[in-house]
């Protein structure tokens, strides 16, 4: 893998609008066949870096190469990629089966081809049924398709999503990210896919590059984002996260000990390097952290919490400081075994809890 | 504190009546003198003040009127002449403006819409004292000149009006899907606009056959149209061909308004409401 070209390749690419610096200085490389998320808050620069790619902005600084070429000024139309946008962008005087067609005319492929593909591709997405309809005449999710089937009859080396379901209602949007992914498997091209959730970035991606303020955070599996977040800002857009900040007691190796609020001392692996004294955070999933009796680490039970699959404890560990602790429910008593006020041992793997400096 | 509310009330319902009222002597004082004129173009008689029978022969008469049809074949001249020229560029300088950056876009944003505030009376000097700098001598072609340079502004804010509402992906996924900008402009952009394109167009003809001022400044001795006819016409006393001719040429005017308008609401295809 390391050795194939990248199907899409971003280096130092920096993107200024004015003096608004909507992309800064962006690295990735993104490989051929590859589903890759680019999540990241409103603003962060994650439309602007997919625009770059497709040729409708061009790079204030940095190359982007696709398949090794580099793309320099290459206008949209003579760059292998396509685009789903977020709002569709069907040509509303053109039916469905025009619409789908119109990449291939402009590509001057024949005829008896295009009706060939333009059927194939409205199978693909399963609503051939659908042809000769306007694009007004369509359901969210149905548009939603059609210009996903718009993209794909192209066979492009590349396609670029922006928020594709953002539009729709949570319930297709969950049925959706099923068959995107299915569909992507199946044709086996590369996805770069645009999204403010999470959770959806973590459920479709192989690779997740996690934006904010126009930087690339961290780029890895869903696991790697979850498991080992580089930062505050990763840990805390991804998923839901323990924070309890403290100065670095002792190093050792690949663990740190944290005195949290000057009275709790914590081990916790690190990220990156510190140096003793230093001010840091160290960050511990809920569900992570277990209930005992007793332990070293000890704190009283402030609120509980029962949601039917889980309970959610909300320790008091020191003044300052608060955690949030998830149990499954596997026995019926279980979310009896601590009471409110009562005092608990506190309990972790020293690899989960993860030493931040950024 | 119950007389007061109630008093209220009684003064909110006479406002309301005055209100509707006022409404009404509005359009009475706006159509009545139209409707009249319709039905004297129908009287049966020389006068235009006493009803005589119905007739249609002033209108008949039109039509054989050589002096009236000479008119009216200048008049169609130059409306379509200046139609044709102003909505080409019309529509050239709308997707400029709307699409492009270019040095000295505002100024020249102003200035497109001088024609459209400026009085009459003003633009028609003004292109008259033009016509004589540069010694071209006055006819039919001064006329369309003028007239297209008045219809390009109107046009202008038609087209730009649709354009500014039209979803700017639909361009780009044009663009995605290979087409370059030559094919881009004619497979969407082109056929999205074309409402508000006719829809201009019509309005530059209406315009061009019913104005007065600038043409009676910028024709020459044998470039007379139809308002210039009827003025002369009036000058030697009103009579019932007056109405006909008049008539008529209100109800074209009005079709291709009404036109002009309901292609500019439909075809909302295309148009985002942001
Ligand atoms: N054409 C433009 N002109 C000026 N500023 C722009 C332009 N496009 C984007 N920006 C700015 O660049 C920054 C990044 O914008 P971008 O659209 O890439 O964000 P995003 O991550 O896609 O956000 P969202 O999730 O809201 O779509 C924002 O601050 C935005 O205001
Ligand atoms: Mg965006």
């Amino acid at each position: 893998m390391a050795e194939s070209i990248p199907a899409v390749e971003l280096e130092h690419v920096t993107k200024r609008f004015g003096n608004v610096v909507a992309v800064n200085d962006v690295t990735l490389r993104i490989a051929e066949g590859e589903f890759f998320s680019l999540l990241g808050p409103s603003g962060c620069g994650k439309t602007t870096t997919l625009r770059m790619i497709a040729g409708f902005e061009m790079p204030t600084a940095g190359v982007v190469r696709i398949r090794g070429q580099e793309m320099g000024e290459t206008p949209p139309f003579k760059r292998p990629v396509n685009t789903v946008f977020q709002s569709y962008a069907l040509f509303p005087h053109l039916t469905v089966a025009q619409n789908v067609a119109f990449g291939l005319e402009m590509q001057k492929v024949p005829r008896k081809e295009i009706k060939q593909r333009v059927a194939e591709a409205l199978e693909m997405v399963r609503l051939p049924q659908m042809a000769n309809r306007k694009p007004k005449q369509l359901s969210g999710g149905q548009r939603q398709r059609i210009a996903l089937a718009r993209a794909l009859v192209n066979r492009p080396q590349v396609l670029l999503l922006d928020e594709p379901l953002g539009a729709l209602d949570l319930k297709l949007r969950k049925a959706m990210q099923l068959e995107l992914k299915a569909l992507q498997s199946q044709v086996g091209i590369t996805f770069i896919y645009v999204t403010h959730d999470q959770e959806e970035a973590l459920t479709m991606s192989d690779r997740i590059a996690v934006m904010n303020e126009g930087r690339v955070y961290q780029v890895g599996t869903p696991r790697e984002i979850y498991e080992r977040p580089n930062s505050r800002f990763v840990a805390d857009f991804i998923g839901e996260t323990n924070f309890l900040t403290g100065r670095v007691e002792e190093v050792r190796g690949e663990q740190a000990v944290v005195l949290v609020d000057g009275t709790v001392r914590v081990v916790g692996t690190l990220t990156g390097p510190v140096s003793r004294g230093q001010e840091v955070t160290v960050a511990i999933r809920p569900e992570k952290l277990r209930l005992r009796p007793t332990g070293e680490v000890q704190g009283r039970v402030e609120e509980l919490i029962y949601i039917g699959t889980d309970t959610r404890y909300v320790i008091r560990l020191t003044e300052r400081s608060r955690l949030t602790v998830r149990t499954q429910n596997v026995g019926i008593g279980d979310s009896q075994r601590f009471r409110q006020g009562e005092r608990v041992g506190l309990e972790w793997n020293d690899e989960s809890a993860l030493v931040l400096v950024e | 504190m119950k007389t007061g509310s109630s008093r209220q009330r009684t003064l909110i319902r006479i406002g309301q009546k005055v209100l509707s009222l006022h409404a009404l002597f509005s359009y009475l004082f706006l159509y009545l003198p139209i409707i009249i004129l319709i039905i004297f173009s129908f009287n049966n008689s020389k006068s235009v003040f006493r009803w005589a029978g119905f007739t249609t022969h002033w209108y008949l008469d039109l039509f054989s009127d050589p002096r009236i049809m000479s008119a009216l074949k200048n008049s169609l001249i130059v409306a379509s002449a200046s139609t044709i020229a102003s909505t080409i560029f019309g529509t050239m300088v709308s997707i400029a403006m709307e699409r492009y950056d270019f040095f000295g876009k505002l100024p020249f944003d102003a200035l497109l819409y001088l024609p459209i505030v400026i009085p009459d009376i003003t633009m028609a000097v003004m292109l008259l004292v033009f016509f004589v700098t540069i010694h071209m001598p006055l006819g039919l072609h001064t006329i369309i000149i003028s007239h297209i340079a008045f219809n390009i502004s109107f046009v202008s804010v038609t087209v730009r009006a649709r354009l500014a509402s039209l979803d700017p992906a639909l361009e780009e996924a044009a663009q995605d899907l290979y087409a370059n900008e030559w094919q881009t402009f004619w497979k969407v952009t082109f056929p999205l606009l074309l409402p508000g394109i006719i829809g201009g167009a019509l309005m530059a003809f209406t315009l061009s056959l019913d104005d007065y001022v600038i043409t009676f400044f910028t024709a020459g001795a044998r470039s007379t149209t139809l308002p210039l006819r009827i003025y002369s016409m009036v000058k030697t006393g009103v009579k019932p061909d007056i109405n006909a001719l008049s008539s008529l040429m209100m109800m074209v005017s009005m079709a291709l308004v009404v036109l002009s308008l309901l292609l500019q609401r439909k075809g909302g295809e295309g148009v985002t409401i942001q």
